[in-house]
């Protein structure tokens, strides 16, 4: 999110943790800011030694590429993957770096601001009045196998300044009148969390999960509707349900082979498909003679995982000689839910009697 | 001369596909009875009326919530948020009706202002009676220049039923 949420404390953890599980860890390059707690975390894992590189009267520590790929651990910590390298290193940047370790076939965990986000610059700009020079391509950030955000309240992260947990106290006036005002910081957090949030959705979307486990968290509803007025409470229900679920829906009416509607019946359907367009349901008509055979092959094509119907009308004496349409659908829909829609006002009817 | 017959009704049938127009018989089932109301109110008084009538004449009731599309979105916009109101409302009022043993056939339907949606359903569905609620002077159902407005244009007998002037409570 900003500088002194604790990125640098989070990546040395989960380094630490990953080397007690037996990974072979190192440092490629620590950015530690003079942090005693980021210092002592450090302390055990090894180090790659930095490369010195003279710039002007400057010396300057850049993380030395070529010793690291020739370490060849399994998971190499990187920081501050904005970075500009110093002049006369073979990158400009460390992303591209980073991008070496990984051909390299070494896993990184790195840290960034969200303020570098090369798609942001324009955004930052608007809310902080500060032009972020360092910036990364997006890419960077679509290629992660996981991106973690490390969340701190503008509060939080105002009273770490004061202690002098970020910079020195000297500097913590200047930087909470500036950048580290609550408001930049607030924006800064939204941005971020938005950013994720986006982050996660395009992933969903990008690499599709396991059939099973995408069976697991998607859900589709299917509502069976006839040309008869109670299919608007089915409609109407079905629909309030996938509200619940957050799923797409569908409707489904299956007709009769070689039968046309009738007057009331088109005129059912027609207010059936005006409902749907209001709901933005996908209202489906297929022919079909057998009703469950025609729902299964549909629920197969659509994924679908939730059934609703209504109160069958069928005669007691239809039930007992060509059994009943719901054991049926209990039994050739496996895997499905089915749910009944009844009408509620039999409820009140029942209580009277 | 049989031909000509033909002739006619072919051309008939056209002219009204193209203009848009429905053919449509008498209505052949039972006496439906439209009762209109919008902006998340039914008054209780005129529910009651209108199962009344509908039980006394043996008809369906069609309670028919008139969503509101706002200009800034296109007609055929699906409308979650609004429908969410709609829905329980005309749950509750088709829950009234089917308590009291009448048949109901309810609809949503939306336009751009109270009297467009309800154009559009009068176009596609034929109703024999209309009761619509008058302005109830809380806001938020008919106003007066829409009750005119009905009574100009209605396709079928129409009764404006006035609210209980004392009566405050919704329907839901």
């Amino acid at each position: 999110m900003a500088a002194g949420v604790g990125k640098t404390y989070r990546m040395l953890l989960e380094g630490r943790q990953a080397q007690e599980e037996g990974k072979d860890v190192v440092i490629g390059y620590l950015e530690p800011h003079d942090r005693p707690e980021t210092t002592a975390l450090a302390a055990g894992l090894e180090v790659v030694p930095r490369l010195r590189a003279q710039h002007g009267a400057l010396e300057l520590g850049e993380m030395d590429l070529d010793a690291v790929i020739r370490r060849a651990p399994e998971l190499a910590l990187i920081d501050e993957l904005a970075h500009t390298n110093a002049p006369g290193m073979r990158n400009e940047k460390r992303w591209q770096d980073i991008d070496e370790v990984l051909d390299a076939g070494i896993d990184v965990i790195s840290t960034v601001n969200v303020q570098h986000l090369e798609s942001l610059n324009d955004a930052i700009f608007e809310l902080t009045e500060v032009r972020v020079r360092e910036t990364f391509p997006d890419g960077i950030l679509d290629e992660a196998d996981e991106v973690v955000l490390v969340d701190l309240s503008p509060e939080e992260l105002q009273a770490r300044l004061r202690a002098g947990k970020v910079y020195p106290k000297e500097r913590a006036g200047v930087a909470l009148d500036n950048f580290f005002r609550a408001d930049k910081l607030g924006a800064l957090r939204e941005l971020a969390l938005r950013e994720v949030a986006e982050d996660v959705e395009a992933r969903r979307a990008r690499r599709p999960l396991e059939p099973l486990s995408q069976h697991a968290v998607t859900e589709r509803v299917l509502a069976l509707v006839e040309p008869q007025p109670k299919s608007q409470r089915i409609l109407r229900r079905a629909w309030r349900s996938a509200q619940r679920f957050g799923t797409d829906m569908d409707a489904l009416w299956v007709r009769p082979s070689g039968r046309s509607p009738t007057e009331e019946e088109a005129t059912q359907l027609a207010a059936l498909r005006r409902l749907a367009v209001i709901l933005g349901i996908h209202f489906l008509e297929e022919e079909g003679d057998d009703l469950v055979a025609t729902v299964r092959r549909v629920a197969e094509q659509r994924g679908s995982t939730y059934v609703f119907v209504g109160t069958p009308d069928e005669s007691r004496r239809r039930e007992i000689f060509g059994g009943s349409l719901l054991s049926r659908m209990v039994r050739e829909l496996p895997g499905i839910d089915i749910r009944v829609i009844a009408n509620r006002a039999d409820r009140d009817r029942l209580a009277k009697e | 001369m049989i031909a000509l017959a033909a002739l006619s009704v072919v051309l008939a049938a056209a002219l009204a596909a193209r203009s848009g127009l429905r053919l449509r018989g008498p209505h052949a089932g039972p006496r439906r009875i439209l009762v209109p109301f919008t902006g998340g109110t039914l008054d209780p008084t005129v529910l009651d009326a209108a199962i009344r009538l509908a039980h006394a004449e043996n008809a369906t009731l069609v309670p028919a919530y008139l969503l509101l599309v706002p200009l800034r979105y296109a007609e055929d916009s699906p409308l979650r948020e609004e429908v969410a109101v709609a829905l329980p409302l005309l749950e509750a009022v088709e829950h009234a009706a089917l308590r009291a043993g009448v048949p109901v056939d309810a609809r949503v339907e939306k336009g751009r202002t109270p009297t467009h949606a309800l154009e559009r359903l009068w176009d596609e569905e034929h109703f024999d009676r209309i009761l619509a609620p008058a302005p109830n002077g809380r806001g938020g159902g008919f106003t007066a220049k829409d009750v005119s407005w009905i009574l100009a244009h209605a396709p079928s007998e129409t009764i404006v039923l006035k609210p209980d002037p004392n009566g405050a409570q919704q329907a839901a």
